[in-house]
């Protein structure tokens, strides 16, 4: 690598002494308040290898990177970087020390160039000119180096996700860093572009790189880390070889007991067809088409997966559906036709009309964060006249409903009274749920049911989604989560780039062919 | 888990705040040559010393209630409405045209009408404002400033012109008829064997400004309205998962925060003035930024600063009248009471957050 | 209208433009960083009250255009204060300040010199006056040409010709400065920023400070340049203005000048034509006077183009939890 150093102060990158840790973690504890999120970790992770991190939602993995970026100060521990003991208080610290991240949302200036985006921080002078000429050349030898192909003078807001990630992993290497950490960074890649990705990482090792990458995707880790730590609630529970372990025994080390990857359920008995969705067209505000005529339809007591990488038009999908969202095409809903545009295109009408709507993103929109849970029990609900007289509300009586759902919920803590920020993932989502198959709707859009929700949560959504499904009603599941679809969904169908790319019984469909749809290459079965 | 007990955050973090200002406020009057101490003695025996002093501050407190409810009302749906002043001289007019076109028998019915007139007029200048932010996204801070300049040029032309009775040289409308006279605080608490000053402009209208927070408060926690107009303010994505339009939300919480606004004209032109003059809102639009801001948007909050306020703005006047100290001290008190509830709200909670954990944990 | 009338209305737009522009180009600076100021019309005014005063006690424009700038950029340090440190709401500091600068100037003017919240009229060495550029009288009699240079290009105060400077010399810090490219991006995406390794904070301040030293000169400009000493609420809205007219340029140095230039040409129009006689029908000067106003809702409203203001602006920076 041409030595650009950004700081001056470290050497440019040495043969790194293979027996000594790149990075070693001693008794590492960090709490938020009343909340543990790091319990003396400690852990090694030997120079030119990929090293995962796997653990649940909230297990510590990020707080513990953020630690090593210099972004927490940890309340105790000890750091070393290739056997030295190191402070790291703010990220130039980290970046000095040799260490890069790629986070989960990208770092990046949107209408920047990403040449612009890779100086930002170690311009090395006052004036632009210079320093952007110093970046072209070194920008040319590493996309060489590594496949790491990206146009410089190309806006970030206008190129892909795949790209914007090269752009990252590009600014870490311009910083000359070492150790290179990724968080969670297939989340929003295709399963071709999370290929490419990993072939890039297995060239950085090869390098010298060492490589931290951290996940929830036991897929992941088995394809390839060298080795694997598992995290529990805060703490390291585990370091093995990975080709000395199985995903069977890594997910009982994350979870902590056996776990159930599969959902009892009985075949379903479909009935009439309760959604049907002919043509359905969206143009955001940008001028994209985000859905380019999409057509289901799904009939009572059965769910309909809707299994696609973020960002393919499913959010769309369910906004539409939901009334969020106008749309061109026909939706029909028990047969009769549902507005797609005008002043009855909204969630009131929706739901009078029998539609139901768990969000995708529920802290942001399924819930108000600073409502009390009682009165986030009607919301969405709230013109019912049964919860009030005229224009009032009878709080009380909403107030004492709310406890009841919230018993038969299992909403832990059961007090209504409590603001919905209070509650953990699980419990908001259980609230959320709760409200929406409350009131019986013909159809209930599900998105994202179980993003960050603790386990056993998981297990009691799923039994409920399931539950309504039984009783004879009809689901649409959204889930980037490709093993949840597969668990809970009756037919799968794929979108890709605002299309359906095609649609399969769920008990004929297997993960790669699903795969190859999400990348947008269609199969023989599709419809 | 809540950092600190709820009353902390009602109660004392205002009350930490205006002490800042107090303090800060006897700095600038030492600054300029007087004495603090003294000053507060003049303010507290001009404004509550007599009923006429009383009078006086329940009068000015009545404006401020009536602009800082509909700067309260509009911080619910997280709007920011600096155009009360604006939306309060169109609301002098709606008052004016009521009183003098339309012949009144009583003065109750005509307190009716004036109200509604006042409201309607005051809402009528909110309006555009309000369509623009929700479907143009025109900063609403922004075209409310500009609309009280704007209602400032318009009053000036129709006190100048189409409305100055002729031969008068004062820009005003005529004088209001008799029978649109309110009756003032004097002459409603007379028949109670209470002697109050007859001189001083208090009159019905706190009454109806009291009235006013009670609806205000039914209206934010008893009501659909009020339950959709806070969960827009929370969250606009949200609000739209539930079928709460923001373009509705918008326009109808700045017509109700300028009706309001509008609304105080039934106090300073109808009450006291018994007719429109030039600039009779005085600033009041102004004040109920810091009087929403200091009693957290909540109606009794308002209803206390308002009194506060009425107080700093009687006590104020008596300091002019007394000593060097001109009127203008007010606009500091204002200007720092709304730094430290609105903006340096943080400098006061942190410390403060701290204080409490420190507590806790100690007992704990 | 003769070419002289012409040339005098445009003098006048150069004259009454200046002061948007500074106000306009101190807004830039600070909203590209992401901090919304609606306080540059409360700065404008402190820097107006405390130049004319500094100058009219000590005699010296110079001394006064100091204690301006001084003045503006502790308000500045102020909204920089609340919005930054403690991560307050900006809209409302802003506010704060605009009171706090119309309350204290009348407040103090009236304790230093009684006379009913002004500043004593400011005498010729208390004053900026018009330079005249060198050949401006050689040239005047060149037809067209000279009575361009001579009216409208020579005899401002340098205050204007430093103002019209300020215009370039922004557009090179923005785009050809490193400090331009970190001051735009933290203004779009402040965590790109703090996970490089800068300290938003820093920015930040510097972005607010600079707003400050601009507001302060365009304060000044109005004292002691434009008038003769200080009057209680001299700025008249002028803040808000050059916020418009920033929105209107949609945040871009040169489309600055233009903008104030245009609102400038409005105010010289008002200004020497109290009532607007368009035939069947003149214009009140109320009207007249209400015209900037007017125009700036029109431009809000966005019928003169849609514009994007910087992404991360008005939000206090918060470290992810």
């Amino acid at each position: 690598m041409t030595g650009q150093n950004a700081n001056g102060a470290r050497q440019a990158t040495a043969a790194p002494d293979p027996q000594v840790p790149a990075i070693e973690l001693r008794g590492i504890s960090k709490a938020f308040g009343p909340v543990q999120a790091n319990k003396g970790i400690s852990m090694r992770v030997m120079p030119g290898t990929i090293h995962g991190i796997i653990g649940e939602n909230g297990a510590g993995k990020s707080t513990l990177m953020s630690i090593l970026y210099g972004f927490y100060k940890a309340d105790a521990g000890e750091i070393m970087i290739s056997g030295r003991p190191t402070v790291i208080p703010d990220s130039q610290a980290a970046i000095a020390a040799g260490i890069g991240m790629v986070f989960q949302h990208f770092k990046l200036v949107e209408n920047f160039t990403v040449l612009e985006n890779i100086i930002l921080g170690v311009e090395g002078g006052g004036l632009l000119r210079p320093s952007l000429a110093k970046a072209r050349a070194a920008l040319k030898s590493l996309a060489e180096e590594y496949e790491l192909n990206v146009d410089p003078d190309a806006v970030i807001e206008d190129i892909g996700v795949g790209q914007q990630q090269r752009v990252e992993i590009l600014k870490a290497l311009y910083r000359q860093a070492d150790i290179l950490i990724l968080d969670e960074p297939t989340g929003v890649l295709t399963p071709a572009e999370a290929d490419h990705l990993f072939r890039i990482l297995r060239n950085l090792r090869d390098e010298g790189k060492t490589i931290i990458l951290i996940t929830h995707k036991l897929r992941e880790i088995m394809e390839i880390t060298d080795t694997v730590s598992v995290m529990r609630r805060g703490e390291m529970t585990a370091t093995v070889k990975t080709t000395e372990t199985s995903p069977e025994h890594l997910a009982e080390l994350m979870v902590g007991r056996k776990v159930l990857l599969r959902v009892e359920k009985t075949p379903a008995t479909p009935g009439k067809p309760v959604l049907e969705v002919d043509n359905l067209r969206v143009v955001d505000a940008a001028g994209v088409e985000r859905l380019r005529g999409v057509s289901l339809n799904i009939r009572a007591g059965e769910v309909l997966g809707l299994a696609g990488v973020a960002g393919n038009g499913q959010s769309e999908l369910l906004e539409v559906l939901g009334g969020m969202m106008p749309a061109a095409g026909q939706v029909l809903l028990n047969g009769q036709p549902i507005p797609l545009t005008g002043p009855h295109a909204d969630g009131q009408s929706r739901r009078t009309a029998g539609i139901a709507h768990v969000p995708e993103d529920r802290q942001r929109k399924g819930l108000i964060m600073d409502y009390t849970a009682w009165e986030n029990s009607v919301f969405g609900y709230h013109r019912d006249p049964a919860i009030g007289r005229g224009p009032l509300m009878r709080n009380a009586a909403i107030l004492e409903h709310a406890q009841q759902q919230m018993q038969r919920f299992d909403v832990r803590p059961p007090n209504p009274r409590l603001a919905a920020k209070s509650f953990s993932g699980g419990n908001q989502q259980k609230v959320v749920l709760a409200r929406e198959i409350e009131r019986g709707p013909d159809l209930l859009l599900i998105g994202q049911p179980t993003r960050g929700v603790d386990i056993g949560a998981i297990e009691f959504i799923h039994q409920q989604i399931i539950a309504l499904r039984d009783a004879g009603k009809a689901i649409l599941l959204v889930s980037v989560e490709l093993d949840e679809i597969m668990a809970l969904s009756d037919r799968i169908a794929v979108i890709f780039d605002g299309r359906i790319m095609g649609e399969v019984a769920a008990d004929q469909a297997s993960a790669q062919e699903l795969g190859l749809m999400m990348a947008g290459v269609a199969t023989g079965k599709a419809a | 888990m809540e950092r600190m007990p709820k009353w902390a955050d009602v109660v004392l973090i205002p009350l930490i705040s205006l002490l800042l200002a107090a303090v800060i406020s006897g700095l600038v009057i030492l600054a300029i040559g007087e004495d603090p101490i003294n000053a507060l003695n003049l303010m507290v025996k001009g404004a509550l010393g007599s009923t006429y002093g009383w009078g006086y501050t329940l009068y000015y407190a009545t404006n401020f209630l009536f602009t800082g409810l509909a700067v309260a009302v509009a911080f619910h749906a997280r709007l920011f409405n600096i155009g009360g002043e604006g939306q309060a001289m169109l609301g002098g007019l709606g008052v004016a045209l009521v009183c003098l076109y339309l012949p009144w028998p009583h003065w109750s019915l005509a307190l009716l009408a004036a109200t509604g007139g006042a409201a309607l007029f005051g809402a009528a200048w909110a309006f555009l404002p309000a369509i623009l932010q929700a479907k143009r996204g025109s900063h609403i801070v922004i075209t409310t400033i500009m609309f009280n300049f704007i209602a400032a040029a318009f009053l000036n032309w129709l006190l100048v012109g189409p409305l100055k009775p002729r031969g008068a040289m004062d820009p005003s409308t005529a004088r209001f008829p008799e029978a649109v006279h309110l009756p003032s605080l004097h002459e409603i608490l007379a028949p109670l064997g209470i002697s109050f000053s007859k001189a001083a402009p208090a009159n019905v209208s706190f009454l109806v400004g009291i009235l006013a927070c009670i609806l205000v408060w039914a209206l934010i926690w008893r009501t659909r309205l009020g339950y959709e107009i806070r969960a827009f303010g929370h969250s606009e994505p949200a609000a739209r998962y539930a079928g709460i339009s923001p373009t509705k939300i918008t326009v109808i919480t700045m017509l109700i925060s300028g009706g309001l606004a509008g609304m105080m004209a039934i106090n300073n032109v109808m009450g006291e003035a018994e007719r429109l003059v030039l600039n009779a809102t005085e600033g009041a639009g102004f004040i109920g930024i810091a009087v929403a801001l200091m009693g957290r948007s909540h109606p009794f909050g308002v209803f206390l600063a308002a009194i506060l306020f009425g107080f700093l703005y009687q006590g104020g006047a008596e300091l002019a009248l007394w000593t060097n100290i001109p009127r203008e001290l007010i606009i500091v008190i204002q200007a720092l009471v709304i730094l430290f509830t609105g903006a340096l709200d943080n400098m006061v909670r942190m410390p403060l957050e701290r204080l409490f954990m420190a507590l806790r944990r100690r007992r704990a | 209208m003769d070419l002289l009338t012409v040339l005098q209305v445009l003098d006048s737009t150069v004259r009454l433009a200046t002061p948007l522009l500074l106000a306009c180009l101190a807004g830039l600076f600070s909203e590209r960083a992401g901090i919304f100021d609606i306080g540059l019309e409360g700065k404008m005014l402190a820097a107006a009250f405390f130049s004319a005063a500094i100058a009219a006690v000590t005699g010296s424009v110079w001394i006064g255009l100091g204690a301006g700038i001084l003045a503006s950029l502790s308000l500045s340090g102020l909204h920089g204060l609340a919005s930054i440190t403690f991560r307050g709401n900006q809209l409302i500091s802003g506010v704060a300040i605009n009171f706090l600068a119309a309350g204290l100037t009348v407040l103090i003017a009236q304790s230093w010199f009684q006379q009913g919240g002004r500043t004593p009229a400011l005498l010729s060495g208390g004053r900026f006056g018009g330079i005249t550029l060198p050949g401006a009288e050689a040239l005047r009699e060149v037809p067209v040409l000279g009575p361009i240079y001579y009216e409208l290009i020579s005899g401002h105060s340098i205050l204007v010709y430093v103002a019209f400077a300020c215009v370039p010399l922004t557009w090179w810090i923005l785009y050809r400065t490193r400090f331009g490219l970190r001051l735009r991006a933290v203004g779009e995406n402040p965590e790109a920023v703090d996970t490089a390794g800068i300290s938003v904070i820093r920015l930040r301040y510097a972005a607010v400070l600079i707003c400050g030293l601009l507001c302060g000169i365009a304060g000044a400009y109005l004292a002691t340049a434009l008038q003769a000493g200080f009057v209680q609420d001299m700025t008249a809205g002028r803040g808000y203005i050059a916020l418009a007219a920033l929105i209107f340029a949609k945040w871009r140095p040169w489309q600055a000048l233009y903008a104030t230039l245009l609102f400038g040409f409005l105010q010289a129009i008002a200004l020497r034509y109290q009532n607007l006689d368009l035939g069947f029908f003149t214009l009140p000067v109320q009207a007249m006077d209400a015209l900037p106003y007017i125009l700036t809702v029109v431009i809000l409203a966005g019928f003169i183009g849609k514009a994007v203001p910087p992404r991360a602006g008005g939000e206090p920076y918060v470290k992810e939890r």
